[in-house]
């Protein structure tokens, strides 16, 4: 079964989990996403890789409406954001994100940082979202650490955090925009550690990133974006490994060897 | 060849100076001129005189307990009411100037150039007599003061509020808008406490010059349980024909202001080692 009929599968019951169909992103006169269509069903892994300005993380911010689209219709667990009529912070409550900078509260605690939205948005008690919160450092491994403010911890640790704070609203899907490219090397495998236990889980996930054997490993859909457009996807193996397009290859090639890359272009 | 490196270069060896041997005069010739003036202070005052004049033991020992339970309580009392009052009108200001509503940023901007811009004594002039006489109402002192005292005090602290507030990372938004927070909910409980934090040593300052600024409150005509410092000392001097009272009613102020400026200085290095 290819990945495609496996997604819809899986959305069939339901609507699938993201559906973005003619998305169009302009900033004054610069056209930053030039008509995007793309589904994530339930359940699926999909990574989004491109060169830098090519508009990822603007398609990621549309999908939860941090920006508004020029035009287009977006529809997330079949609420449709683009509706100028939506309660789009109701609808974001199910939308977990991750920052590539974390955006952790530095005046909260770890514990607090992922309390505060399950008792001011969710009403949660007190002590039912610190239940949740602490299964959720628990799942990230950072039992230890929840009276740490951000600052006292490293970067990676932040980010589990970070990730533990998305959790604990319970989210339907998650956004991960380059959630490893502000950390050190070697705390990066940990990150990632958490993302493939979270994909195991069964976690609807769409990943900005620049990691190359998550997306092999991990993903179930890989979409190769260009100049604000989808310029290939399919599954892993097809998209990294064996790439159709020109401009797809160019770009691995940077990636996966940039020294070779940087000899080929001269 | 003693110091070759430090001799300047094209200039006669023998003449002149090593850096450190320059730096050694310069440091003693400023010694010496504030012993010399030490010295004419010394021997030109009158010290008996002046010893009368601000230091007479027996008037500083009649103003007490009065200037701590009377002058010293009414002052703090009038700048933390005034400070209390400027500070939740500051954050008012400083929210209206952000707003997306151009009329609210209009009536902030207006509000903070007028009371910027005149003295805090017409202020309390206008609280005081203005206001009753106009609307024949009679305000409490208290009120009075809290009003005066704050109204102008929000002017300075909405500005620096609203810089705080816009010192706030743009991503501390997003990462609370994302996890469903209303832009209300958002701006409560995760911009305006990293702000304040932000503001704090200003704010701080800010309550220095509010404490100075009390005894503006004179104008008002005060009662002898109602007189703060300033006016205290001023009564004092009058009874005693001594600048002793206005000493101690100096260092009485010193006792609030230095360890508010040692406060700030504190929290300054706080944030820079955050940072
Ligand atoms: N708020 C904004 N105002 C103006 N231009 C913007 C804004 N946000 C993004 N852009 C522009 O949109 C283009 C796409 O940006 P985007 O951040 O989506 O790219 P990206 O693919 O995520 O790149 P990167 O890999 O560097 O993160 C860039 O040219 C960027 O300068
Ligand atoms: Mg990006």
């Amino acid at each position: 079964m290819s990945t495609l009929d496996k997604a819809a599968d899986k959305a069939a019951p339901q609507a699938p989990a993201i559906s973005v169909e003619g998305l169009h992103k302009s900033f004054g006169d610069l056209e930053v996403l030039g008509g995007i269509d793309l589904t994530v069903g339930r359940g699926e892994v999909v990574c989004v890789i491109g060169p830098s300005g090519s508009g990822k993380s603007t398609l990621l911010r549309c999908v939860n409406m941090l920006e508004e689209p020029s035009a287009g219709r977006i529809s997330v667990a079949g609420a449709e954001v683009t509706d100028p009529d939506v309660d789009i912070d109701r609808v974001r409550r199910r939308i977990g994100m991750v920052f590539q900078s974390f955006n952790l509260f530095p005046h909260l605690t770890a514990l607090d940082n992922l309390t505060i939205a399950q008792r001011r948005v969710l009403r949660r008690s007190r002590s039912e979202a610190e239940k949740v919160a602490r299964a959720n450092l628990v799942r990230v491994g950072l039992t230890d650490k929840e009276k740490s403010y951000p600052a006292q911890l490293s970067g990676g640790q932040q980010q589990r955090v970070a990730i533990a704070r998305a959790l604990s609203m319970e989210p339907e899907l998650m956004l991960f925009d380059e959630p490893t490219s502000a950390l050190d090397p070697e705390l990066v495998g940990d990150v990632l550690a958490v993302m493939r236990h979270l994909a195991d889980e069964g976690m609807t996930m769409l990943v900005v990133t620049h990691e190359m054997s998550f997306a092999r490993e991990v993903a179930d859909r890989v979409v190769f974006m260009d100049e604000g457009a989808i310029v290939e996807e399919g599954a892993p193996e097809q998209v990294i490994g064996n790439p159709q397009h020109r401009r797809t290859r160019t770009f691995l090639a940077r990636v996966l060897d940039p020294a070779a890359a940087e000899v080929a272009e001269l | 060849m003693k110091e070759p490196d430090t001799v300047p270069a094209g200039k006669p060896a023998g003449r002149s100076l090593t850096r450190r041997q320059r730096a050694k005069l310069v440091r003693g010739a400023q010694y010496g001129v504030l012993l010399a003036a030490a010295a004419a202070v010394g021997l030109l005052a009158d010290w008996g005189e002046v010893k009368d004049a601000f230091f007479n033991l027996d008037v500083a020992g009649d103003q007490f307990p009065d200037v701590i339970t009377t002058a010293l309580v009414n002052t703090v009392t009038y700048t933390a009411l005034g400070f209390a009052f400027g500070l939740g009108l500051g954050l008012l200001l400083a929210l209206m100037k952000l707003s997306s509503v151009a009329p609210n940023r209009w009536l902030a901007t207006a509000y903070i150039e007028l009371f910027r811009g005149v003295p805090a004594l017409l202020v309390f002039i206008a609280l005081g007599y203005g206001v009753p006489l106009a609307f024949q109402v009679n305000i409490n002192l208290l009120v009075t003061t809290m009003l005066a005292l704050g109204l102008v005090g929000a002017a300075y602290m909405a500005e620096t509020i609203r810089a705080g507030i816009q010192a706030v990372p743009k991503g501390q938004v997003e990462a609370a808008r994302s996890l469903g927070m209303s832009q209300t909910r958002a701006m409560i409980t995760i911009v305006i406490p990293q702000a304040f934090r932000i503001v704090l040593p200003p704010l701080t300052n800010e309550l220095i010059l509010l404490t100075k600024d009390s005894s503006l409150v004179y104008v008002l005509g005060l009662t002898v349980d109602e007189q703060e410092l300033t006016k205290f000392g001023r009564d004092a001097l009058n009874d005693n024909l001594s600048l002793t009272p206005i000493l101690v009613a100096g260092l009485c102020y010193l006792i609030i202001t230095i360890p508010l400026g040692q406060l700030v200085r504190r929290l300054e290095a706080k944030a820079a080692k955050a940072r």
